[in-house]
């Protein structure tokens, strides 16, 4: 059987496209465990896995803390606000204090961008990025183009648009290399001010208005306005925001065709999705919730299983 | 490469028979009873003994799943490379079910214990058997024994049992090889 080529999963730019198609290829079996009466199996009891949180999360933490605990890791669980961090710990003495607990895997989310990919030239544990700053969310866009695989059959050749906050979207990033690995086409979509000016380079599309974005796509990736990011003004109000790039009903009426609607979460209800669009069939918010677990037990197992094989 | 012919394709045939008139005895109708095929490989002696049951024997509507072990086995990150998953379909509840276990090789008795863990995942059968084509005896590291076999082999741990199927395979037989 193929592995992983990688020892860490620090972003979709590192992984190859068979990688993305092995860790799917798991993610089902994992899928029909997570369905089943009893949910858990014995795959990794002998290892243990340290969430470290440098930034509030709660959906990530959480889906990461059920998929170690379906999968039988053992899990410890650490959030800097309440940490030696405040004190002026740097983050490798934190990370090799918890290592020296016997961790075998670390699932990070930090602020900045680049932090696991620092921390994996400086520790032997695997490393899992969680999400570092604006730059990218691996396990997130995995299981974003699953899911996309699960509705629409495959993700080669589909018209995927991402519409908002890209400038700020850690989620948007990763999704972008992970769809063009995977052989689908991208636009992105949101005002000016919040498409980087480098996006040319990455091989997606710029579409400032939203009716034609949506008239091309087959699916469309709505992405969470991030107010805790705006320091400063980048459109003028939230109302005028709705009105240029939220997704309603009539939008979606007024297309010759079903689109497949996609939130990252948490939704700005009213915001980026009215709640009939987020609630209507043709959102999959919560089946990318469901697929978030079984796409992280792909990714910790099909990691964990390279872990003693280094050290053998 | 020498290999040894264990058994040739009339006397596959003649083992699987008398594999189901031992499982008709037992079973009866099999309306309390199910068939899991463990992956990768017992999925095809299942296949083939439902078949045998159905056709032969005119037992209809017989219940049968294939179950994965992958996830419940002891040597996961132990072996030369990773274990890959296989799928399992077991659309039925296995609770106070009769369940037969059905394996081509019984070997160290491992693969039948990590079974015996998926297998609670599914419900509390009220019984579970196991059947299998070859039973290597003495090669046991667990105090695991076939209910039925077809026949027993004495191999030592360089010898490799592989069992071919016409279907898969291009023939019914069993050879004895080197590893």
């Amino acid at each position: 059987m193929s592995e992983l080529s990688v020892k860490h999963l620090l972003g979709i730019k590192y992984l190859s496209e068979a990688d993305i198609h092995l860790i799917f290829e798991t993610a089902d079996h994992f899928k029909e465990v997570i369905n089943r009466s009893i949910k858990k199996v014995p795959t990794l009891r002998d290892i243990t896995i340290a969430n470290l949180f440098f930034e509030n999360s709660t959906r990530t933490r959480l889906s990461f803390e059920l998929a170690e605990k379906r999968l039988s890791a053992d899990v410890i669980n650490f959030s800097a606000a309440s940490s030696s961090v405040k004190k002026g710990e740097t983050l490798v003495d934190t990370v090799n204090n918890i290592l020296s607990m016997k961790v075998d895997m670390v699932v990070m989310r930090h602020p900045n961008p680049g932090a696991g990919i620092y921390l994996s030239r400086h520790i032997d544990a695997s490393i899992v990025n969680a999400g570092d700053g604006a730059h990218e969310h691996p396990t997130q866009a995995l299981l974003d183009s699953y899911s996309i695989r699960e509705r629409l059959g495959d993700v080669a050749g589909k018209k995927v648009v991402i519409v908002g906050d890209i400038l700020h979207s850690r989620v948007a990033l990763s999704n972008i290399y992970a769809l063009n690995k995977l052989g689908a086409e991208v636009k992105v979509c949101g005002p000016k001010t919040l498409i980087p000016k480098y996006i040319d380079h990455l091989g997606v599309q710029v579409e400032n208005d939203l009716n034609k974005a949506l008239a091309w796509c087959d699916v469309a990736n709505m992405l969470r306005v991030q107010n805790e990011r705006m320091d400063i003004s980048y459109f003028p109000t939230t109302r005028e925001y709705t009105q240029q790039f939220g997704l309603n009903k009539q939008r979606l009426e007024r297309l010759d065709k079903e689109i497949v609607v996609m939130h990252p979460g948490p939704i700005n209800r009213g915001v980026e999705v009215t709640s009939e669009v987020a609630d209507s069939d043709q959102a999959i918010i919560l089946d990318q919730v469901e697929n978030g677990v079984a796409v992280r037990m792909a990714v910790l197992y099909l990691l964990a299983s390279k872990i003693d094989r280094n050290e053998d | 490469m020498s290999q040894k012919v264990l058994l040739n394709a009339n006397e596959v045939k003649i083992a699987l028979h008398r594999l189901a008139c031992q499982l008709i005895e037992n079973h009866n109708d099999f309306s309390n009873t199910v068939l899991i095929g463990l992956q990768p490989r017992g999925i095809y002696l299942a296949d083939r003994l439902k078949q045998l049951l159905e056709t032969d024997y005119g037992i209809d509507k017989i219940q049968l799943g294939y179950l994965d072990i992958t996830f419940y086995r002891d040597d996961f990150r132990r072996g030369d490379k990773i274990l890959e998953a296989n799928s399992t379909q077991i659309n039925f509840i296995v609770e106070n079910k009769r369940v037969v276990f059905v394996d081509d090789v019984l070997y160290t008795g491992r693969s039948i214990r990590s079974a015996l863990t998926a297998i609670q995942s599914f419900g509390r059968p009220n019984e579970i058997e196991l059947l299998c084509l070859i039973d290597r005896r003495f090669s046991r590291h667990l105090p695991i024994q076939p209910d039925y076999h077809g026949r027993q082999v004495d191999a030592i741990g360089q010898e490799k049992v592989i069992v071919n199927w016409e279907d898969q395979d291009g023939e019914d037989a069993v050879y004895l090889v080197p590893r």
